[in-house]
């Protein structure tokens, strides 16, 4: 065996059945053995990135490790924007790039770049190998350690000749790395301490973020028993299901006034699978002011006490750990709390102009009516994106894929492959900004060369929306460079082009019939919503403010 | 409040790992004071010494996030009695027989060895705590300090407390 066939069979042997990549000099051998393996499935996208995008929504609208290859130099660098995100999103991939040959490692040869170097910060670890023998250790260590622990990206740099190389040793059964046992059990006497402060706690908060996917089961289950009041961060979306009476919604920067309030004058949070981004709590000095029992519940270490300070810090996995206190929770009596919380929530129902004028805002919620919140739901990123937050209901896990942490313009089309290849029988729906869209739209091609059937809803406003809202807000209506309308293309003969069938709608009354037109279309399609420009995402807290900053309404002038 | 700590890191002997903790000390804006590296008795084992800076807070991470690395095997915060050493070369400049005399002196009062001589030069070797050899290059500072080289402070726990690595275990 070659290294190329010992990567493809180790890959084989890990349960792969999806790579997303784009060939090149470099990792040649690795795509000639791959011409043979017919049960590996290789989806080609037109970048790197786009490749990357796709591993990361694959892999979690599946909960399976993502594979993406590049070829070395321009190819992995193209990668790099992907692995940041999925690192900062905890997302389990596997990355090879090809590299030059070990002979020429350091030369500055062709296509050379260190990528090992400068992946060091974007990756849960990588590996550079130089032994062909070596291989099937570092694909088995590589996949143990993107999938345990806090999930991540994990990168292989595959010199040509190492490719080449004839194998002469074993596959592993095990791995041995001594140094990294993430702890999966979290520690008894903390869920007993966890248990006991929950059951006193007058105005306990439930919240849980992106590590909780996995674990939507025993976390609908504690909150079905104990009846506790639960928000869901960008990334937790769709862990307790939007229509759950429980659920007050998205904390944050443009979250729900009763989801802030909650936690503003919660005694007790229980956080769990989330690491306080700045986006949830702004400033860290004001953040949940009444709060005096934080249980925080993270698989890794370092996520607890980083931002917030936890009394009863639980390490372990978020599912086992739900499951414990599903367990052993009994209904809370918190009535006084939830007649605030009640009274909140009627008084601010997220503001919903609908006035007549085409809104983001109405058509996401006419979509969420259609489907019953029971779509895959993926993103770009502005204000197309935390309208689709606030208002899509997503009701299932693993089922709202968006850019949180590293928030980058240009994930959605190809995360919505990603999404379509592992949630073939679904609906996938993109919600995509103009900006946002034109920063990967080369990937039509890969819809339209695999047939994806993803249902791209375009919410064109003609401007980088929401640094035009900040612009708004915060600079006195200066609209420095965020004006596209100009020069966008003509997005429906643009889909058309690529063999997607594509139409616009202008009129807020042609709505509805868009949205049954749009989930009718067998294969994929693109539908251009022109929406309104001077709109703003409310409520929001200012970076760096608190729930007292919040603005829930848009300011006078800003509304005309 | 801010103290000094001394830590030390046993990690895999692998290529890079030292790059990939102090990339991690820079990205997360953690100051390193000294720095020193070698190997151990424990065939593929190498051991790194840190000095650093910062609250408990600050300090709680930098453990935190030296755990995360994989091949970090074992981090210690060397905060009981502990012996703490660093070496240095120093080159001096001497004119006269004099200086030398002086020179000398100062040497004995550190217990710092000549270790090479030249007409115009002396060489002094020093070990101790890296407080010792701050204030020796103090007093040397009066003459002319040609040229000096420290190793970073290395620390053991005094007594029979020793760092213990988890035998390895057949894993997942
Ligand atoms: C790659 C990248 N570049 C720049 C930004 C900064 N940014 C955040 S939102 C935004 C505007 C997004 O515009 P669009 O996709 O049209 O969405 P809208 O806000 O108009 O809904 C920009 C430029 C970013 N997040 N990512
Ligand atoms: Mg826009």
């Amino acid at each position: 065996m070659t290294g190329a066939e010992v990567l493809l069979e180790a890959l084989v042997r890990e349960g792969v059945e999806v790579i997303f990549g784009h060939p090149g000099g470099a990792i040649m051998p690795v795509y000639d053995a791959l011409y043979h393996r017919k049960e590996l499935r290789h989806i080609l996208t037109r970048h790197e990135q786009g490749a990357g995008h796709a591993a990361t929504a694959y892999a979690r609208a599946s909960g399976r490790v993502g594979v993406v290859f590049a070829t070395s130099g321009p190819g992995a660098l193209n990668l790099t924007t992907a692995l940041a995100d999925a690192m900062m999103d905890a997302t389990p991939l596997v990355a090879v790039t090809g590299q030059v040959p070990t002979t020429a490692v350091g030369t500055d040869a062709f296509q050379e770049a260190d990528v090992t170097g400068v992946t060091m910060p974007i990756t849960k670890h990588n590996y550079l190998v130089a032994d062909v023998n070596d291989l099937p250790r570092v694909v088995k260590e590589a996949f143990h350690i993107a999938r345990t622990g806090r999930p991540g990206p994990v990168l292989i740099d595959l010199p040509k000749d190492v490719q080449n190389d004839a194998f002469t040793g074993d596959f592993p059964e095990q791995v041995d790395l001594p140094g990294y046992r993430p702890t999966y059990k979290g520690h008894p006497r903390q869920i007993e301490r966890a248990l006991a402060a929950l059951s006193a706690a007058e105005r306990p908060v439930l919240m849980v973020g992106g590590g909780a996917q996995h674990a939507a089961d025993p976390i609908r289950r504690f909150v079905e028993r104990t009846g506790i009041p639960a928000v869901a961060t960008l990334q937790g979306l769709g862990v307790v299901a939007a229509d759950d009476p429980h659920y007050l919604g998205m904390p944050g920067m443009h979250g729900t006034v009763a989801a802030n309030r909650a936690i503003h004058e919660a005694d007790l949070i229980l956080g769990i699978g989330l690491r306080f981004d700045d986006r949830v709590t702004g400033d860290v000095e004001r953040f949940a002011p009444n709060l005096k029992t934080l249980i925080h519940v993270n698989i890794e270490p370092a996520d607890i006490g980083k931002v917030i300070e936890a009394q009863i810090p639980v390490v372990g996995d978020a599912a086992w750990v739900a499951e414990r206190l599903a367990e052993g929770a009994g209904p809370l009596k918190i009535e006084p709390w939830w007649r605030r919380i009640r009274a909140w929530q009627a008084e601010n129902p997220l503001p919903f102009p609908d006035d007549g004028e085409l809104r983001s805002q109405a058509v996401i919620r006419a979509f969420g009516e259609a489907t019953g919140g029971e779509a895959v739901v993926v993103t770009g990123v502005g204000q197309h994106q935390m309208f689709a937050a606030q208002f899509y209901p997503v009701k299932k896990p693993r089922s709202f894929l968006t850019s949180g942490g590293l928030g980058t313009m240009g994930f959605g089309l190809p995360a919505s492959i990603g999404a379509q290849v592992a949630r073939p029988g679904e609906t996938v729906l993109l919600f995509d900004g103009d900006g946002s869209f034109q920063m990967t739209l080369q990937e039509l091609a890969t819809v339209s060369k695999y047939r994806l059937p993803v249902k791209i809803v375009l919410l064109n406003n003609g401007f980088l929306g929401m640094v035009r809202q900040w612009q708004d807000l915060f600079y006195e209506d200066r609209y420095s460079e965020v004006f596209l309308a100009d020069s966008n293309p003509d997005f429906v003969k643009l889909a058309e082009a690529y063999g997607i069938p594509a139409f616009r709608v202008e009129r807020r009354e042609e709505v509805e019939d868009a949205v049954e037109r749009v989930l009718g279309e067998p294969g994929p399609v693109l539908a251009e919503f022109r929406v309104k420009a001077e709109e703003g995402v409310f409520p929001m807290i200012p970076a760096g403010g608190s729930t007292e900053d919040m603005i829930t309404e848009p300011p006078e002038e800003a509304r005309s | 409040m801010k103290q000094r700590h001394v830590i030390s890191v046993l990690v895999e002997d692998h290529p890079r790992v030292l790059t990939r903790i102090t990339s991690m000390f820079a990205r997360r804006g953690f100051n390193i004071d000294s720095l020193a590296v070698g190997r151990t008795h424990l065939p593929g084992v190498s051991r790194i010494s840190f000095v650093v800076e910062g609250d408990d807070r600050t300090l709680e991470q930098v453990e935190k996030q030296l755990n995360r690395l994989i091949e970090v095997l074992k981090v210690v915060d060397h905060e009981g009695p502990r012996l703490e050493r660093e070496l240095a070369l120093v080159k001096v400049r001497v004119e006269g027989i004099e200086e030398r005399i002086e020179l000398k002196e100062i040497a004995e009062a550190f217990r710092a060895q000549i270790v090479d001589v030249a007409r115009h030069a002396l060489t002094f070797e020093v070990t101790g705590h890296p407080a010792k050899i701050d204030r020796f290059l103090e007093e040397l500072s009066n003459y002319g300090v040609l040229e000096t080289m420290r190793t970073g402070a290395v620390a053991m726990d005094r007594g029979e407390r020793v760092i213990k690595l988890r035998a390895r275990r057949e894993a997942v």
